[in-house]
């Protein structure tokens, strides 16, 4: 019979601790006391709650903690991140459950699987909860409204401008090292850097060859290496993809082409600081994730206050950002890819 | 101290040996009932009908796994490849739905086959060669993997028809609980009778004790185990198929990870990892302890970080718990001799 006791009583103790410290973290939940309202005609005191693809990862801490989060304090909402460990869509439509069941207001998500949380976001949304997706979509029909970071238009522009900004006004050879041959948006980017390139002021820039390194940072590098022992004369390199981007940067700052052969792509600061402090390279581009994360937290308390319905032309403002337009499929995009550059990329941790 | 609701009818008929571990059972079920207690009085949602219905939408696949699973264990043996079968499984249904296979029936029965087979290879090595289970289903957790990679690639099959996957989390009418968790009761019937109730289940605890004196005793030690693998697989299969109805998507990483949330009910459920002892009720208490405990925690705005240290201190707990009550029982008949 002691046993027993004693064995209830270690349940009991497992269950109460974890049950207080659920109580403890509950409570900051708990507070919606609203203030005025600040952000336009916002609903002062709404909930809202990023649910990333994964927690402890960089990019997401950024676009939530940096970014959201600032945006939701300005509107006196209350702000919540949860989210799986893993990236995975089951976990994601758990963390969906618990959301839909504390009345959240605002669910905005970065989508594991654009099928697999459907389900779950819909009864979401039949709960009360208004969806925004960033970063990552889901089918149309089940979220409100989509942030996309960029247009495949805004970023070709911006790749072109970029190493025919970081060559000079001679031109000259350039070459793309891109990720895998079949891979649609890259494609995409590059058919549209071509049309771009087809442009009177980028008369003196020639595009020479496209090689793929897979996404690997192993093959990157040889790519990068075996374009510069093909092509003598060339003068820049654009890498549309983080791996790409990198492993190119490595090769050139350790080698005797640093400085002579231009480098671009889409990177992050993490990966690309060093190279743009060692002049590898003068700029490069991606979003800016904290601002992704500001635009949704303030489309979503638009939709959650009524101000929109995500129906194509609606336009709300979104504090420091500005005004903004639903295009269509309930779209709004963020803009132009944002540029990083020596000055600017210490601020930057993702 | 004890509520007498909690006390099992199961524990009353079983033998010495079983006995001790119905104390697990209660263990685990009071853990159960205070974890529903103090939940619902303490964060707003647990309890109510929503959150049963996700509950349960979660313990289904895991349920069904730890059934043949508890099983495998009892033996001695572990099965570590179920979350590749039910992946490989949704990949293979995913496929053949997209090259025209439009009969549910006779997909579900496809799945099944393909489950039994994938189980009957785990079977074969363990039995006939003699290998590890350990070993032998570590490889085929990558092996089956990768296979469902090799059908599926990176894509996702998600255009079933809406009553499907509407169907497979249709509640029951009246309820808001989804009318598979009858399905799931079902089987935990028919394996709680062969484990309990059937000369094939003592012979499982025999072999999972012993299986030298199994084999003499009369026990058909390989045949058995082998037939335990087909059933994991085939079970691991169903799971799969409820799997991409529920999510409405079959992708090639399905149920990623899902053998250690299996494994982790199973032993927390009180069964011995070597062999031997344990039973379905605690088994099925801890699928759903684990489960509400952790939609509750959610509830509470607890961090996925924690989350994990909860489920891996649980474990732990686990492990050591029965011993320490199989210890203080000892000490507590030792003192009553003396």
């Amino acid at each position: 019979m002691r046993a027993k006791v004693f064995a209830v009583a270690v349940a009991a103790l497992l269950a109460f601790s974890t049950a207080a410290c659920a109580e403890d973290s509950d409570t900051p939940s708990a507070n919606t006391s609203g203030g005025a309202s600040a952000g336009g005609s916002i609903k002062s005191g709404l909930k809202v709650a990023f649910l990333p693809k994964q927690v402890n990862n960089p990019y997401f801490d950024t676009s939530d903690n940096k970014g959201g989060k600032v945006a939701v304090e300005e509107f006196k909402g209350s702000y919540s991140e949860t989210g799986p460990s893993e990236a995975s869509p089951s976990a994601q439509v758990s963390y969906i459950n618990t959301l839909s069941q504390q009345g959240t207001k605002v669910i905005a998500v970065s989508a594991n699987d654009k099928d697999a949380i459907c389900g779950a976001l819909n009864e979401a949304r039949k709960a009360g909860a208004k969806v925004v997706t960033y970063d990552s979509d889901t089918k149309v029909e089940c979220r409100d409204l989509f942030i996309n970071q960029a247009t495949s238009e805004g970023i070709a522009k911006n790749q072109i401008k970029l190493i025919s900004d970081a060559i000079g006004p001679d031109g000259g050879e350039i070459a793309i090292l891109s990720a895998t041959a079949n891979a649609t948006n890259q494609n995409a980017w590059i058919e549209l850097m071509k049309t771009e390139l087809a442009k009177p002021e980028y008369s003196k820039l020639k595009l020479v060859d496209t090689v793929y390194g897979d996404d690997k940072d192993e093959k990157s590098f040889q790519e990068a290496q075996g374009l510069l022992a093909k092509h003598p004369n060339l003068k820049g390199i654009i890498s549309p993809t983080t791996v790409g981007v990198a492993a190119a940067a490595r090769y050139l700052s350790g080698s005797t082409y640093k400085g002579k052969v231009q480098l671009t792509g889409l990177g992050t600061p993490n990966q690309m600081k060093a190279f743009v402090k060692d002049g590898t390279v003068k700029a490069f581009a991606l979003w800016n994730p904290a601002d992704l994360g500001y635009l949704a937290a303030y489309a979503g308390a638009a939709l959650a206050s009524g101000l929109i319905t995500g129906k194509e032309g609606d336009t709300f403002t979104a504090g420091k950002l500005g005004k903004f337009t639903v295009g269509k499929d309930a779209t709004v995009l963020l803009g132009d890819p944002f540029t990083f550059k020596a000055d600017n990329v210490d601020q930057f941790n993702f | 101290m004890t509520t007498p609701a909690v006390t099992t009818p199961a524990a009353s008929k079983q033998t010495g040996a079983l006995k001790r571990f119905a104390t697990w059972d209660v263990v685990v079920l009071v853990a159960l009932v205070l974890v529903i207690v103090i939940g619902s009085a303490a964060v707003e949602g647990v309890g109510s009908p929503q959150f049963w219905r996700f509950v349960t939408l979660e313990v289904v696949p895991i349920a069904i796994i730890a059934l043949p699973m508890t099983l495998v264990v009892i033996t001695g043996e572990i099965d570590l490849s179920v979350a590749s079968v039910l992946g490989l499984t949704c990949a293979v249904m995913g496929d053949l739905w997209a090259h025209g296979v439009t009969s549910l029936p006779l997909l579900i029965v496809l799945c099944l086959l393909l489950g039994a087979v994938l189980g009957a290879i785990n079977g074969l090595f363990i039995t006939v060669f003699g290998l590890p289970s350990l070993a032998v289903t570590i490889g085929t957790l990558a092996l089956y993997r990768g296979l469902a990679y090799v059908v599926l690639g990176d894509k996702a099959v998600a255009d079933y028809p809406v009553t499907w996957t509407d169907n497979a989390i249709a509640p029951i009418p009246g309820l808001t609980i989804p009318w598979v968790i009858i399905v799931v009761a079902v089987l935990a019937v028919v394996f709680g009778l062969v484990l309990h109730a059937t000369p094939i289940g003592r012979g499982l605890y025999a072999m999972g004790n012993n299986a030298e004196a199994a084999r003499f005793a009369g026990v058909a030690v390989a045949r058995t185990k082998f037939w335990l693998f087909v059933s994991t697989g085939m079970m691991a299969s169903l799971a799969g198929v409820f799997w991409t109805f529920r999510f409405a998507s079959a992708r090639a990483d399905n149920g990623d990870g899902l053998e250690l949330a299996v494994v982790a009910a199973v032993l927390l459920g009180g069964v011995s990892i070597f062999g031997g002892r344990g039973g379905l009720i605690g088994v099925l208490g801890a699928v759903v302890l684990l489960s509400t405990l952790r939609n509750a925690l959610q509830l509470a705005n607890v961090q996925a970080n924690t989350l994990t240290i909860v489920t891996g201190s649980l474990l732990i707990a686990s492990v050591v718990g029965p011993n320490v009550v199989g210890m203080a029982r000892e000490r507590l008949r030792r003192r009553r001799t003396a």
